[in-house]
Formats: C-alpha cells, sequence, structure tokens
C-alpha cells in the first residue's frame, strides 16, 4: 500500500517537475533577451536626457544638439560594442590560424565563401549540388518534420492540459522519452520508413515535438479559473471554450514551444543529414570534411548560425502580432 | 435518505414562488494541503421570486462562497441548494454572475465580451437581434463609447461596468453580484446603483448581492442577510427592510425607518460580530 502511493505519487510529481523545468528554461530564456533591451532603452532614455539638458537654455548659451546628432551617437552605442565585438573575434580567429596552419584564417574563408556564393544553385548531378540548393534541401526536411510535429504536438498539448486523465496517462512516456537524443531515434526511422530522407524527418518530428506539447499544455493547465468560470456560468460549448478563451490564452506558451522547438530542430537536422547522407547542409559539411576543406567547414557553420538566426527573428516576429497585449 | 429530502424540497419548492432560491443546511468545507477548512455551517435560506437580497459580513466569512454555491460554480460539501424547485447541479445562463474581480477575457473588445453571453442565450434570434442586444446592455452601463475598447485599455470602474452589463445581457432569472460596485468612485456607484435597482424592478428578475456596504445594503435590499464570522460561518440575522419604491437616495437620508436599519446592520458588524483586527 505504501509503495503504491509512493509511486502514484512519482507518477504526479514527474510531469511538473518537467514541466517546470521547461517552463523556467523558457522564461531563462526571455529573460536572458531582456538585458539587452532594456540597455539600449536605458541608453536612449540617458541620452535623451542628456539632449532635453542641453536643449534647455542655460545662462551661458550653448550649442544645442541637433536631433540627428542624437540620433547618430544612439546608433553608435548599441552598434559600436557589436562591432567591437565581431574584430576581437576575428582578431582571435586570425591569431589562431597563424598558430595552426591547418586552420584557414579569416581572408582565406572569406575568399572561398565569395567564390561559393557566386554560383549558389549549380548542380552538377546528386552528389555536387550548390550550396544554395543544400540548405533549401534541410530547410525544406525542418520545415516538414516541424510542421508535423506542430500538427501533432500542439493539439495534444491543448487535450493533455485540459484533461487530467490524458495528462496521468501521458505523462510518464512523456518524461520517458523526452530526454533522449533525438539521433538515437534514427536507427528506427530508417528502419521503419527504409529510407533516408523520411528517417531525418522522423528525427526532426521527434526532436521538435516535445517543446510543443510541453509548453502547450501548461499553457492550458495555467488558465485562470476566472475564465473558466465565465465558461461555466454562460455554459459555453467545448468549441467555444477552445476558440474563445483556451487558445488566445494559451497561444504565447504555444508560441514559446514553437520557437524552441525549431531551434532544436534546426540544431538536429545538421547531425541527421551527417549520417543519412544526400543533399542538405549537414551532409554537404561532412562532405567538405572528406575532402579536407576546412573553409567549407568554416563558412557551415556559419550558415548554420545564420540560418537559425533567421528562423529565430521570424517566429520572434509571428508572435508578437499574435499577442494580444 | 438523501433522495426523500430532495423530493420533499421539490415538493415545496416547485409552485411556490415563496422559496424561489432555497440553501437547505448547506455547509461547505474546503480541502486545503493544511488540512480541511469548513468555511460554512448549517447556512438556511429561501428567497422569494423577484426578491433582492444583500449578503454582508466581514470580509472572508464566505460570502463569495455562498454565491459561487448558488451559481452552481462550487458544490456543497453536504445540504441542498434549489432554484426554481430544481436542484443546483451546474452553472447556467440563468443564474448569471457578475465577478468581483470583473473576469473579462482581456483578448476580447467589451463588445465581444457582452456578446459571447448574449450569442449563447440568445442564439436562436437573428445576428442583427444579438447585436442590438449586446449594444443595449452596454449603453444600459453607459458605455456606449468604449465597445470597440479592450479590457486593459479601460479602467477598473469600466471593466466592472462591462461585467455588469455581460450579466444583464443574458435576462437572467436571478443575478448574482460578488461586490459590483467596490472597485468604483462614490459617484458612478451612486449612479449604477439607482441604475440596478430600477433595472430589477422592471425586470422582476431575483437578486443575490454580496457587499461590504452598509448604505448600499439598505438602499438596494428587501431583506439583508448578515453572516457570522467563519470559520464554520453562517447566517447571523436576517433584517427585512419595508421601504417602499422607488428609493430617493437624498430623501431616505432623513427617513428614520431608513437611520434605524442602518445601524441594526452596523450594530450587528462592529458589535455583535465585531472582527478582531488581526
Ligand atoms: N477554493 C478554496 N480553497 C480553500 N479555501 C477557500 C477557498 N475559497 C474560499 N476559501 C476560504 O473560505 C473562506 C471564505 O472565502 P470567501 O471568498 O467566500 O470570503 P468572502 O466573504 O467573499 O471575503 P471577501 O469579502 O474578502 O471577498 C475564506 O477563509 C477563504 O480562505
Ligand atoms: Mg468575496
Amino acid at each position: 500500500m505504501n509503495t503504491m502511493r509512493l509511486s502514484k505519487s512519482l507518477i504526479d510529481t514527474l510531469p511538473r517537475k518537467k514541466v517546470v523545468a521547461n517552463a523556467t528554461t523558457a522564461a531563462a530564456e526571455n529573460v536572458h533577451k531582456e538585458p539587452s533591451a532594456t540597455s539600449t532603452e536605458a541608453e536612449l532614455v540617458e541620452t535623451e536626457v542628456k539632449a532635453k539638458v542641453a536643449d534647455k537654455p542655460l545662462p551661458k548659451p550653448t550649442e544645442p544638439k541637433s536631433k540627428l546628432v542624437v540620433n547618430i551617437e544612439q546608433l553608435l552605442k548599441s552598434v559600436l560594442p557589436a562591432i567591437f565585438g565581431l574584430l576581437l573575434f576575428v582578431g582571435i580567429w586570425t591569431l589562431i590560424s597563424h598558430q595552426s596552419p591547418n586552420l584557414p584564417g579569416p581572408m582565406k574563408t572569406w575568399d572561398a565563401a565569395v567564390t561559393l556564393f557566386s554560383d549558389p544553385f549549380y548542380d552538377n548531378g546528386p552528389n555536387d549540388k550548390g550550396i544554395g540548393w543544400n540548405i533549401l534541401a534541410s530547410l525544406q526536411r525542418v520545415s516538414l518534420g516541424f510542421g508535423m510535429a506542430a500538427l501533432v504536438g500542439i493539439p495534444l498539448g491543448f487535450i493533455i492540459g485540459r484533461f487530467e486523465f490524458a495528462n496521468k496517462m501521458c505523462a510518464p512516456i512523456i518524461s520517458l522519452l523526452r530526454p533522449v537524443s533525438p539521433l538515437a531515434w534514427l536507427p528506427i526511422g530508417l528502419l521503419v520508413f527504409k529510407a533516408a530522407n523520411p528517417a531525418a524527418i522522423w528525427v526532426i518530428f521527434i526532436s521538435a515535438v516535445w517543446p510543443m506539447i510541453i509548453n502547450t499544455a501548461v499553457g492550458v493547465s495555467k488558465v485562470p479559473q476566472d475564465y473558466m468560470n465565465v465558461a461555466k456560468v454562460l455554459n459555453l460549448s467545448e468549441w467555444k471554450i477552445v476558440t474563445k478563451i483556451l487558445f488566445p490564452f494559451v497561444l504565447p506558451y504555444m508560441m514559446t514551444g514553437v520557437r524552441l522547438s525549431i531551434g532544436v530542430a534546426w540544431l538536429v537536422i545538421v547531425a541527421a543529414e551527417m549520417l543519412t547522407g544526400g543533399v542538405g547542409i549537414g551532409f554537404w559539411v561532412w562532405d567538405e570534411w572528406n575532402n579536407l576543406n576546412v573553409e567549407h567547414i568554416i563558412i557551415a557553420i556559419f550558415i548554420v548560425g545564420i540560418v537559425g538566426l533567421l528562423l529565430e527573428l521570424m517566429l520572434t516576429q509571428i508572435a508578437k502580432r499574435f499577442s494580444y497585449e | 435518505m438523501s433522495i426523500i429530502e430532495k423530493s420533499n424540497a421539490e415538493k415545496s419548492g416547485k409552485a411556490n414562488t415563496e422559496k424561489y432560491v432555497q440553501l437547505e443546511n448547506v455547509e461547505m468545507t474546503f480541502s486545503t494541503k493544511k488540512g480541511d477548512f469548513n468555511a460554512l455551517k448549517d447556512v438556511n435560506l429561501s428567497i422569494k421570486q423577484g426578491e433582492f437580497i444583500s449578503i454582508i459580513g466581514h470580509s472572508g466569512c464566505g460570502k463569495s462562497t455562498v454565491l459561487n454555491l448558488i451559481a452552481g460554480l462550487l458544490v456543497p460539501s453536504s445540504g441542498f441548494l434549489f432554484c426554481a424547485g430544481r436542484e443546483i447541479a451546474t452553472p447556467g445562463p440563468e443564474r448569471a454572475v457578475v465577478f468581483q474581480n470583473h473576469s473579462l477575457l482581456p483578448w476580447l473588445t467589451c463588445f465581444e465580451n457582452v456578446h459571447l453571453a448574449v450569442e449563447r442565450v440568445f442564439g436562436g434570434e437573428t445576428k442583427a437581434q444579438q447585436v442590438a442586444r449586446t449594444y443595449a446592455a452596454l449603453e444600459l452601463v453607459g458605455l456606449s463609447h468604449a465597445v470597440e475598447k479592450r479590457p486593459n485599455e479601460i479602467s477598473g470602474g469600466m471593466k466592472q461596468r462591462v461585467g455588469i452589463a455581460r450579466a444583464l445581457a443574458m435576462e437572467p432569472k436571478v443575478l448574482l453580484l460578488d461586490e459590483p460596485f467596490g472597485a468604483l468612485d462614490a459617484l458612478t456607484r451612486a449612479g449604477l446603483q439607482d441604475e440596478l435597482m430600477r433595472i430589477m424592478q422592471k425586470s422582476g428578475a431575483t437578486g443575490v448581492m454580496v457587499t461590504h456596504d452598509v448604505d448600499e445594503a439598505v438602499l438596494l435590499s428587501d431583506r439583508i442577510v448578515m453572516m457570522t464570522n467563519g470559520p464554520s460561518a453562517s447566517i447571523g440575522e436576517i433584517l427585512t427592510v419595508d421601504l417602499p419604491y422607488p428609493r430617493k437616495r437624498l430623501e431616505l437620508a432623513e427617513n428614520a425607518e431608513y437611520n434605524h436599519l442602518r445601524s441594526e446592520v452596523l450594530k450587528f458588524l462592529y458589535e455583535r460580530h465585531a472582527k478582531k483586527a488581526a
């Protein structure tokens, strides 16, 4: 009897913990982003105050700063540190490349990038395609896997958040499977689909689905009782409850899940493609490694970073549009 | 045993406007992390159809709990609640609630918030009729100018008025109000009290209002239910307010009966059931 209670409480507490941990990572992400925004705001206020002080007719007439000057000052203040950082990075890179003859320096890499991107869409057969094709192939896999993950994960998250029974039913499975490295799913995918491409998409799907399920479920479980009381008094239909109360409330949580998912999906695609081969940025990196073309590997790192950044930015913009505040 | 009790009450409740809303030996115990908390005990009350009663008592005594029980949002630990001869099992639009904290949906405009209720209750009517009802309800509380605003763009008092409009738009049989004017300034409050009195007279709906305000209770009510302090709070005394309608607040200020009733409530609250300063 005692053990029974213990195991039951284990099941009860496990998913909660996971959920909390996930919510905090999401929150931490937000917090992580905040300082830069606030610091620029603070700078903005500061410069404005300075400008106002300068504008005031002081006993000794001073030259009032024009708006243009202030704007340029602001721009420099926010952009300069970034430029310094990049210069420092390139500097260190140059230094290291001088020490280690195998690592190409920034200039060599830049030259290679210029030639690479001068013809991004050439096609010399299945094993030699332009970098553009490779990026597009990876993006296509990510969007397929990610799209399916959204189609499955978001409704599942709603069901888990809304019905206690579904929550109790799915929580142990989710807790068990979520920490598994996405690549561990690749052999299963290869086995079931008997082809590399669907297997890679499958890996993306399985890695992108968890954040969406969990964040959506957390959102649904956080819907204030007050709103549900309104729904009860008005005797709203389940459809109206979902569309007028749950969905608008959960949307920000869902978007956090979507953003985390796309990040993970893009992270995983490179590794998955290295293993599966075919056209794609991941396999391209592997190929260039076999050719010992280190410049291209470095370029690939930048491409992966930049595309990931763009995906994230895109989703943040979409999330902002949907926010009701 | 419970079935017999229920059927008895149903018999007496049916076709009996004297006991339109009925609470029988209602007890409410919340189970909390620190153990059970007995909020209400032995609450018995019958409300006539068309009657307006106020529930007054110190903070935390269980006024909202009584209201939520009548609304059907809470299920009593023991005892029975009836409305129009039927046991109250679930919430429903015939018992509209004005919530203590307005509870508007922040992503909907004022219009949409009210319209959600109208759609549900008057689904059989044409779209145009529904829209007209929504506008009429918002006009009633003086918010015609703010229909397209979101709740976070309007003042606290305006939010509360939208909450009232939402409840009124449902044309409920029983209107349940949880400190509906608590967040309002004195002027707006007086205006809305008069408006509520007029609406209740006209609609013939039964009203139950929770309040902290003694003047409000005497002005609006047919009876004032005064609750003892919790835990295990119950109904202490019930005061009948026999003032003729329409009631005018200025005239009443010099009315001896009014002032007598007022001091009765005050004595209950501050002498017989004073709350020890925490
Ligand atoms: N869901 C709940 N779980 C546990 N205790 C509760 C719950 N709801 C209310 N209580 C307790 O029951 C008592 C009565 O609460 P209630 O909200 O009815 O008070 P109230 O008279 O409306 O107070 P106020 O005037 O401040 O609104 C309080 O002591 C409160 O702590
Ligand atoms: Mg209350």
